[in-house]
């Protein structure tokens, strides 16, 4: 399925790209199973998107958990914690 | 429109008024505004560049006025935040808040700036004199915001 993939802020900056048109296999269905997706891809990938680094991630631009699903034509956005006002 | 995104600076005084013009029940305006600053942890800062995500902005700050109305007896809300380039004493975003009564439009007014400091995507880039970074959350920004979340809730 495809899905289309955001980077925002710092985390441009690090991945080298501000998103990403993304083929995935259905079993790759939560925002969990993307992140090690994308994590397996080494290097920046790996350093950026670690367990433990602080991540937000939203769905169709709402908040989303790492349990939450991704289906076919949804906008996944990854970035640091905000910091606007 | 209650909720605006905008590279161009405003005026509170006029944005005030605007919002509570023709309207005699209002016996209350609450108001914060943000500036930027010229120095942030330890390094002067000369320029800074606020960058947000377009569509999900607007989304998560028209969730949070319609929660702090959910919350308090209030009448209007504005909120103004900037984009784009902005230097030291330049305004970043204004939140108005009117009611009948100051409590309630202090209270939804901190409420307002609390969520949006740690739930409107928004991130702040300085330039320094040792070169630009991004700025880093704060967790006292996430212990403010957490004061309101009722007991049994769950943190988005």
């Amino acid at each position: 399925m495809k899905i289309k993939i955001l980077y925002l802020a710092s985390l441009r900056e690090q991945l080298g790209k501000p998103g990403e048109d993304l083929e995935i296999s259905p079993a790759t269905s939560t925002v969990a199973g993307l992140r090690t997706l994308l994590m397996n891809r080494g290097g920046a990938w790996q350093a950026a998107l670690a367990q433990g680094k602080a991540l937000r991630v939203a769905v169709n631009q709402e908040m989303a958990q790492p349990t939450t699903s991704v289906k076919p034509g949804d906008e996944v956005a990854f970035f640091p914690p905000v910091t606007g006002g | 429109m209650p909720v605006r995104i905008q590279t161009k600076d405003f005026d509170a005084g006029a944005e005030m008024a605007a919002l509570r013009r023709d309207n005699p029940k209002i016996g209350a305006v609450a108001s914060f505004i943000g500036v930027c600053r010229d120095a942030n942890d330890g390094a002067a800062v000369t320029k800074m560049t606020l960058e947000h995500y377009p569509g999900m902005t607007e989304k998560a700050l028209e969730k949070i006025v319609a929660e702090a109305k959910g919350r308090w007896n209030v009448m209007d809300v504005l909120v103004i935040h900037r984009v784009g380039e902005l230097k030291p004493a330049d305004q970043i975003v204004l939140v108005v808040v009117t009611g009948s009564h100051r409590g309630e439009a202090f209270a939804a007014c901190e409420f307002i700036m609390d969520y949006l400091k740690t739930r409107a995507p928004f991130w702040k880039k300085e330039e320094t004199p040792q070169g630009a970074r991004w700025v880093e959350a704060r967790t006292s920004d996430d212990e403010a915001a957490q004061r309101w979340e009722p007991p049994k809730s769950s943190v988005a």
